[in-house]
């Protein structure tokens, strides 16, 4: 099933529209920069970049983690079980037989596996588009030491990774939302306004009590990575959370799919 | 049902076809009582749900496909899909053998969103016999299909039946079940109110057209005769008229026509007419004639197209099909 998924997103045109705008998003930076003069106001890593091409891959998911990556997630994980419903191929999986906790586990990991391909992809366009305009110089750190090129590296995959990481809580989300609905599109805006509300409250000071609860809060803390040394408290906070997340939406997914009625 | 038997579902609109065979499939859980298909319980576990699933090939209502990959992908990923590897090495195996059976073996690399609706009602049929299965449950598989498709696909179902395939068909062409099926179940309102095979599901006690020359006559010798209720009569050619008349035991139609004739009636036509599945049919359904008329408003005469087609039926006609 996983397998199945992932070959069926690989013929679909639209994957290859959503691949071509990610790339393009990933460069953006390194074209935005790379016409600039003089010292501008930017993120820190817009900066950093001019002095090592690698910031640039750190730049673009920068620019890609707020808004970009949770609309694929949204989109990919609400239509998720939704989408097959709404096609009608939901009855033919489910009599092929694949069993109701294997079309929802496959589908979930199908759309993590779809965003680490994404993110991976930005930061391979990234690394190459800055290489290539400002060389393969030694990191400056946010604190001011210098990395080398390969732990340099080792740091912006770290940051993949958390990024990733960081989308498994909203994904289990949508494919929540996704079991309980025949409209694709309909789970998938209702997971993406999940997703900036929680922003949108993330950003509300008076609410700061319920801020560490959020499901988006802590999305940047990848920027610890780029400190010397590395600050791992809000990772660790963060990964704990997206996984608690990930886990309790699941779950639940598991249990309201197992017991509907398929009448699509 | 019995191994190897083609089995008519039949019933009208909303009497709970497509609810049934969900059940069966276990897309849609049962309020009460207890699912068991090809020996295995349906809605124990989500195992004994496989394992039951796992000798059956379906097409439930319209077939559905992934329309931007072509036919025979489709497939691919239906076999890759779930099962032990063997299951789906198997399954591979046969792709091209039921892309051939049901005629698509050209359009296979077309994508499905080119494909006409019969050719995705063929590969809705090529996936539901992808699995060489033991019961085939086929939600109107003839849908859709032009006057050739609709033979072909009756006499592919007859030889998987004669093949010991296990074929469940609903239906509600009712010539077209009493032309292929062994057995026919009557569904309405939710419940079986018949079961059987389709010769024994007609109207017992046969109905006769007689022509007689003087009408008023004939009524008086048919009244007082046994066995014999007049169900009806018409104008019919020549000045002669006709009357319908039931016969249950012991008048038959000889008896009658040696009764009208010694009476003095000149009989010019004695026609017995056996009644067709779809009298039957209407009569078991009963009072959702009403239904009927209200309820088929998306897809216009669903049963009284039927009138058309179906040969018995023409010869009989006339209001008294529904009572």
């Amino acid at each position: 099933m996983f397998g199945v998924e992932i070959a069926k997103a690989w013929h679909r045109p639209r994957t290859w529209v959503f691949a071509a705008g990610m790339a393009v998003l990933a460069a953006l930076p390194v074209i935005v920069l790379a016409g600039m003069h003089g010292s501008g106001q930017g993120a820190a890593f817009f900066e950093e970049t001019k002095h090592s091409g690698l910031f640039a891959a750190v730049a673009a998911m920068w620019l890609v983690q707020p808004f970009f990556l949770p609309l694929g997630t949204s989109l990919l994980s609400g239509e998720s079980v939704a989408a097959e419903a709404s096609n009608g191929t939901l009855r033919y999986l489910l009599v092929r037989p694949v069993t109701r906790s294997r079309l929802v586990l496959d589908k979930y990991l199908s759309v993590m596996a779809q965003v680490a391909i994404a993110v991976a992809l930005v930061m391979v366009v990234g690394v190459l588009t800055g290489v290539i305009a400002f060389g393969f110089g030694p990191m400056p750190t946010l604190s001011g030491a210098t990395l080398a090129p390969a732990p340099g590296l080792l740091r912006i995959t770290a940051a993949g990774c958390y990024i990733v990481v960081g989308l498994a809580g909203l994904g289990a989300i949508g494919v929540f939302i996704s079991t309980l609905t025949d409209s694709g599109i309909g789970a998938g805006a209702a997971t993406l306004s999940i997703g900036i509300a929680s922003q949108v409250l993330d950003n509300l000071s008076t609410l700061r009590v319920i801020h560490p609860y959020l499901p988006t809060h802590g999305w940047l803390a990848f920027a610890d990575l780029f400190r010397a040394p590395v600050a791992w408290g809000e990772m660790t906070r963060g990964v704990i959370l997206y996984c608690a997340y990930a886990l309790v939406f699941l779950t639940a997914a598991l249990f309201a799919f197992g017991r509907r009625d398929v009448h699509s | 049902m019995e191994r190897g038997t083609l089995f008519g579902f039949l019933g009208p609109n909303g009497a709970g076809k497509t609810t049934t065979i969900r059940m069966l499939l276990g897309l849609v859980f049962p309020t009460g009582g207890e699912v068991e298909v090809l020996d295995e319980p349906m809605f124990e576990s989500e195992a004994t749900t496989a394992r039951a699933l796992r000798g059956v090939g379906a097409m439930i209502e319209e077939p559905a496909a992934w329309k931007w990959l072509s036919g025979r992908r489709n497939l691919e990923y239906f076999a890759h899909a779930s099962g032990p590897a063997d299951d789906r090495r198997a399954r591979l195996g046969r792709i091209d053998d039921v892309l051939r059976l049901v005629g698509l073996e050209d359009a296979a690399g077309k994508k499905v969103k080119a494909y006409s609706q019969g050719m995705r009602q063929r590969l809705g049929i090529a996936l539901a016999m992808l699995g060489a299965p033991d019961l085939l449950v086929l939600d109107e598989p003839t849908n859709g299909l032009d006057p050739a498709g609709m033979k072909e696909v009756r006499v592919l179902l007859r030889r998987l039946a004669d093949d010991g395939t296990t074929v469940f068909v609903s239906s509600h062409l009712l010539w077209e079940v009493e032309a292929m099926c062994d057995r026919v179940g009557v569904l309405a309102r939710g419940r079986l109110v018949a079961e059987g095979p389709p010769s024994a599901l007609r109207v017992a006690g046969d109905t006769v057209r007689i022509e007689v020359d003087d009408v008023e006559r004939a009524h008086r010798v048919l009244a007082v005769m046994d066995g014999v209720s007049v169900d009806g009569g018409a104008d019919a050619v020549d000045g002669r008229k006709e009357i319908r008349v039931r016969l249950a035991a012991p008048a038959t139609s000889s008896s009658v026509n040696a009764g009208l004739v010694g009476a003095g009636v000149e009989v010019s036509a004695l026609v017995p007419e056996q009644a067709s599945l779809e009298d039957t049919f209407l009569d078991l359904v009963g009072e959702s004639g009403g239904d009927r008329a209200e309820g088929s408003g998306g897809q216009p005469g669903e049963v009284g197209a039927n009138d058309a087609n179906d040969a018995n039926g023409g010869d009989r006609g006339g209001p008294d099909v529904r009572r």
